[in-house]
């Protein structure tokens, strides 16, 4: 009976470059989705803080739905109704789409902090000295704003790579759908997990790392 | 010139400024004296545009700061202002602090903005933290970098909302000194202070504020010596 031998086969060297690319799928659709989802975020942080009631009555809400629903029931939904509206998106598309709608959702409420953080009188003497409004945002409240809510940020941008493994439901092949192919094919569920694990591991430690030194950078 | 006429200034059904009346000549230097919340630091505020005004005209230089089609921007850069909290920008140094505004604002390049504001920045005693974060700073040295940042624009007029009420007691003397420094340069200056020896030693006039009106304005020697006012009186015998 050695033909199942063939259909079942053990984990290879081969096998390890292939979660390897799935991992660089992972990093890409992350990094896609969390720099849009960071632009729009502060964007709808600077609204919530700046068009107070009535961005808060509109877009606060619709911010609030995306943070609530789980995002693997996001993701099925928007799968499956988005081409009924006629827009046909793969897997890829639809996962960037929707995890860049939920990054900008937490992001929001960061960067809403953000912009609290720097005080009126500290506004008021970058105003005093005749900034523009806009100069006074560019230069001043969203450098200090910004720097005082990134360890924030760093959270949500790592978790938001980990919730990408979500993706996989639509058939896109990052590291958690790689994996489950690889238990599928090799029955060493052990082994493949706890690779995988090591993966998103060595994708986030670089991050965290390089965040908390350019935390101790600004400290100074 | 500056020109107050007719101010009224309220914070919702707070009258805070009654109708005050008031001119500033070029070169002139004029202390505002009075207890806490007698509206000498939101006149500052309203002579800035800082606070909007419901009644009467701020004129500077015979532009009008409220009037709508006033580009406040510009005005404010013939105005430095310090605050009680020295507000520098944490996350520049104290050259780049001084340089910022006159690169953005006065549109001039990095390598102009970075000379003025060491010359400026010497100009108040910090040749030597050109290169330091304001963390590191002393309360005093970061009070005289925010008037270092406000003198890169080359002002005017200089107002000071109480520049050393913030300040530990030892660290006074500095800012003090600066600002005499100042006056003896001919600029032309309005503080708010809490400072009587220095309203009574480097102003041309003192007024007295007390609960929204200004009770009393005159040279220093009269108002410390021979105030008609009752307020006046009573205020200078408390804090000496």
């Amino acid at each position: 009976m050695n033909d199942t031998l063939s259909f079942f086969s053990g984990f290879g060297p081969r096998d390890f470059l292939f979660l390897g690319e799935a991992a660089l799928r992972t990093l890409w659709i992350s990094v896609i989705a969390i720099s849009i989802g960071t632009g729009m975020g502060v964007i709808f942080g600077w609204l919530l803080f700046e068009g107070k009631l009535l961005a808060t009555l509109t877009l606060g809400p619709v911010l609030d739905v995306f943070r609530s629903v789980p995002l693997l029931i996001q993701l099925v939904l928007f799968y499956n109704f988005a081409p009924m509206v006629g827009l046909n998106l793969a897997p890829f598309g639809s996962g960037v789409v929707i995890l860049a709608i939920y990054t900008a959702a937490l992001v929001a409420s960061v960067a809403r902090g953000g912009f609290e953080a720097v005080g009126v009188p500290m506004r008021r003497a970058s105003r005093s000295l005749g900034m523009s409004y806009w100069q006074d945002l560019r230069h001043v409240v969203m450098p200090i704003g910004m720097r005082a809510v990134f360890p924030a940020w760093v959270g949500v941008a790592l978790g938001v790579m980990k919730d990408s493994a979500l993706v996989s439901v639509l058939g896109y092949v990052e590291l958690l759908k790689a994996s489950q192919i690889l238990i599928t094919r090799t029955q060493q569920p052990l082994l493949i997990l706890a690779l995988a694990g090591a993966f998103y591991f060595a994708l986030s430690y670089p991050i965290s790392r390089y965040a908390a030194r350019l935390e101790e950078r600004w400290e100074q | 010139m500056i020109t107050i006429s007719g101010l009224h200034k309220y914070y919702g059904a707070l009258h805070v400024l009654q109708g005050i009346d008031l001119s500033v000549e070029k070169g002139e230097v004029l202390s505002i004296i009075g207890s806490s919340g007698s509206g000498k630091s939101t006149l500052l505020y309203c002579i800035n545009g800082l606070e909007p005004i419901q009644q009467g005209q701020v004129t500077v230089d015979g532009v009008d700061v409220h009037a709508k089609g006033t580009d406040i921007n510009k005005l404010r850069q013939n105005m430095g202002m310090v605050f009680q909290q020295w507000n520098s920008f944490p996350h520049l140094t104290a050259l780049e602090n001084v340089a910022l505004a006159p690169r953005i604002v006065r549109k001039k390049s990095r390598a102009e903005a970075l000379d003025i504001a060491a010359k400026q920045l010497e100009h108040v005693g910090l040749a030597d933290k050109l290169n330091v974060y304001p963390n590191a700073l002393s309360g005093g040295q970061q009070q005289r970098l925010a008037i270092a940042r406000a003198l890169a624009m080359e002002p005017g007029y200089m107002l000071f909302d109480e520049a050393t009420s913030a300040l530990d007691p030892e660290l006074v003397g500095e800012v003090l000194d600066t600002m005499r420094l100042l006056a003896e340069e001919g600029m032309t200056m309005i503080c708010v202070t809490h400072e009587m020896s220095f309203a009574r030693d480097v102003s041309d006039r003192v007024a007295y504020f007390h609960q929204g009106v200004m009770e009393e304005i005159g040279p220093p020697a009269q108002i410390f010596g021979d105030a008609t006012s009752a307020h006046t009186r009573k205020f200078l015998a408390n804090v000496r």
